[in-house]
Formats: C-alpha cells, structure tokens, sequence
C-alpha cells in the first residue's frame, strides 16, 4: 500500500464530513451506508483478528490487541486534528456549523482515545507486567486526554453562544500542541511504551489487519461525528430560539 | 476593530503561544531534565551520586546472564545498553517474579536502587516490548506449529 492512501482515506472522511454539513440531503441517508459497512468490517476483523491473523510469536493471542488499540488512538488523534481545524476556522470566519463540528470532534475524540488507553492499559497488564507505569508516552497521552476534557467542560462555562465559540476555540488550538508532544514522545525520551511500528517491523498478514481495523474505526469515526454534530446543531437552534427571559405580566398574577 | 478581525487576531495569537510552547519542549533542553530512566552507562557516569537513590534502569537482559535461586523465587541478571557484547552492563537484582514475556535479550525497566556493591536491586520489574511483530518461527520464539504447541510453550526463562 502506497504512503498517501491513509491520508486519502482520512480526507474522504473529513469530504464526507463536509459533505453532511454543507448538503442537507446528504444528511438523511449517507451515515446509513458507512454504518453498515463499519459493521460489517467490525465482525470481519473479530474473525481477522482473533482467527486469521497468526499470534505474536513472543506475546502469542496477547498481541492481537494491536489491532483495535492502535486504531483507537489514531481516530483519536484524526479526531482532534478536525477539532483544531474547526477551531481555526470559527476564529477565521465566525460560523456556529464549525463550532458545532469542534465540539462533536472533541467528544468523539476523547471517547476514542479513552477507549484506546485502557485497550492499553490492559494490553500492558500481561506484557510490560504492571497495569501502568508514569512513561513519557503515558503522562503525555493522559495529559492530552485531560486537555480535550477540560475543552468540553469549557464550554458549559458560559451561556453565551459567541463567547463559547471563541474561548473554546483558543482552548483546541491550545490542547493541540499536545498532539506532537504524544506523537514523538517515544522518540524524544526514554519510554517504556515501544516507538512506531512501520510494515517493515509488522509482519505482513497483521499489517493488512491492523489496516481492516483502521478502516474499520473510520467508519465509525464518521457515524459518531455526524451523529454528535446533529445534537451539537439542534442545541444550537434550540438555544438561539429561545426566548429572552421577560419580566412575568403584572395582569398574570 | 470588528468582532471577524478581533477573532483572526485571536487565532493569530492561540496559534503563536501554542507554536512556542511546542518548539520549548521539542527543542529546548527539558528533554535532559525529564528522564524516565537511565540506561547502564548513564547510570554508571553518575559514580557515587547513583547509588541509594529510587530510580529507573533501562536496558536489555543479556544472553546468558539470567541466573535463579534455587527455589526460583528470586533472579540475577545482566541489563546491557544495548545488543552489543561491549556495551555497558549493570547486575540487577530482582525479589519479584518477572512477567511472563520476560527472556534473554528483551529490553526491560526496573525500578529500584543501585548500591555500592555495584547490584541494583528492584522490587518493579517491566518488561518493554520492541515494535516488532512477528508470526511465530521467524526468530525461534515459538515453534512453527504454534496451534499445537500453544498450550506447552514456556515463554519465561530459555527457549
């Protein structure tokens, strides 16, 4: 498989993204087909994985939670990156439809990223020895984690739509410099979690597994932003229709 | 000033701080003050200063090195810098029972203190698992015919 492809599926990701909030009668049926096919590739990579894929010749079934743990965070890393886009482009043009999108990516970006550290704290269990250990890679996952939490509890710190907007919108640009700081921290200290893998340290069947369950989590990624983004907007016009509080009527009483 | 060329500031601003307090931590020298632990040879550059405090070692088992007691309740062995023959090596001690991946030649973590009688003894013992993954028989881990061996492979001490 050529470099670019997983970056050409994460950008068909963020189109079909754009293409639920930009045309509206796309929004009805497009997340029906990527649902089905998430389901159908999550029950292919139960059989992929817990059967067709060989075990980890040192770790032996252990290892086969490689291929939903890494996908896991990943998601959570692409989630983030829309995020911060989001957020750049509600401080460039002041629209509430990527405030809404900021706000769903973060969500499902800390649902997937939660979901991956305990795939990995469980994978840890059996293989380094302890449930957890303070290592570069684990401070700074959690603290990403933590950032992204505190951005969602932000927003409900003022009712005031423009201000939500734009103070949460500094706090994305902010968390994200925790992004690289996760990326590389197995490559900037001593760590106990190993580096990337590349396909040339994989072998060949559980790299194409390991893809199965990218791609698989893609489809959910997409579902669970689209779905989240619909909440966030109808919160939105909800809040925006709302009347503004009135003295109550002296002839009501 | 509008409320659009108000926010494109703010973006500009968020952008910058957030660009600076990157480049600190990837380039400036905080990387030398946050070690997680000491390979061998920087633990042994350290000299008296080493010993008797808590800390982290890190390094590979070396082939051969891994010595029981005799009701295998405790263990010795060797953590080298790296592969090599040459490279640095320290005697560690361990009164834990190690995980189940731990062999000669993985990459291990112990956390514990390093004495004057030159053995670190540890009571937390990590094994660091590289990123390689291999199907079985490649690098004699498991026999070839893992589903039929599965069940009797011992993966703690020899192969």
């Amino acid at each position: 498989m050529p470099p670019f492809v997983p970056l050409t599926l994460f950008a068909l990701v963020v189109a079909a993204i754009i293409a639920h909030v930009a045309v509206p009668s796309v929004r009805g049926w497009l997340w029906k087909p990527i649902a089905g096919l998430g389901a159908f590739m999550l029950v292919a990579l139960w059989y992929l994985g817990l059967v067709w894929a060989p075990p980890e010749q040192f770790m032996s079934d252990v290892g086969r939670i490689l291929y939903v743990h890494v996908p896991h965070v990943w998601m959570a890393l692409l989630a983030f990156t829309l995020n911060v886009g989001c957020a750049v482009a509600y401080l460039m043009k002041k629209s509430f439809v990527t405030d809404a999108l900021a706000e769903s990516a973060a969500e499902v970006g800390v649902y997937f990223g939660a979901v991956g550290v305990t795939m990995g704290s469980i994978w840890a269990r059996p293989t380094w020895g302890v449930w957890w250990d303070w290592d570069p890679r684990l401070i700074s996952t959690t603290v990403m984690l933590l950032a992204y939490v505190g951005y969602l509890a932000l927003r409900s710190f003022t009712e005031d739509p423009e201000r939500r907007a734009t103070w949460s919108a500094v706090a994305a640009i902010l968390s994200y410099v925790s992004l690289p700081i996760v990326w590389f921290s197995v490559r900037w200290w001593n760590s106990l979690h190993q580096v990337q893998s590349s396909p040339s340290t994989v072998d060949k069947p559980m790299v194409q597994v390991l893809r199965w369950g990218a791609i698989t989590l893609l489809c959910f990624l997409y579902v669970f932003i689209v779905k989240r983004y619909q909440i966030a907007r109808s919160r939105q016009t909800a809040a925006m229709e709302l009347p503004p509080l009135e003295a109550p009527r002296p002839e009501a009483a | 000033m509008t409320a659009e060329s108000r926010n494109r500031l703010i973006a500009v601003g968020a952008i910058l701080v957030a660009g600076a307090a990157l480049s600190w931590i990837a380039f400036g020298n905080i990387g030398e003050n946050l070690v997680y632990y000491w390979k061998p040879s920087e633990m042994l550059a350290q000299g008296d200063k080493a010993y008797g405090a808590t800390v982290r070692l890190g390094g590979v088992v070396v082939p051969g090195s891994v010595q029981w007691s005799p009701e295998h309740t405790s263990l010795t062995f060797d953590v080298a810098d790296t592969h090599q023959p040459a490279a640095p090596k320290v005697k560690v001690s361990s009164e834990v029972t190690p995980p189940q991946m731990f062999r000669e030649g993985i990459g291990v973590v112990v956390e514990g203190s390093f004495a004057s009688d030159q053995v670190f003894k540890t009571n937390r013992l990590m094994v660091n698992h590289s990123n390689e993954y291999r199907a079985p028989g490649s690098d004699g881990g498991m026999p070839s015919d893992w589903k039929g061996s599965l069940s009797q492979a011992d993966t703690t001490t020899e192969k």
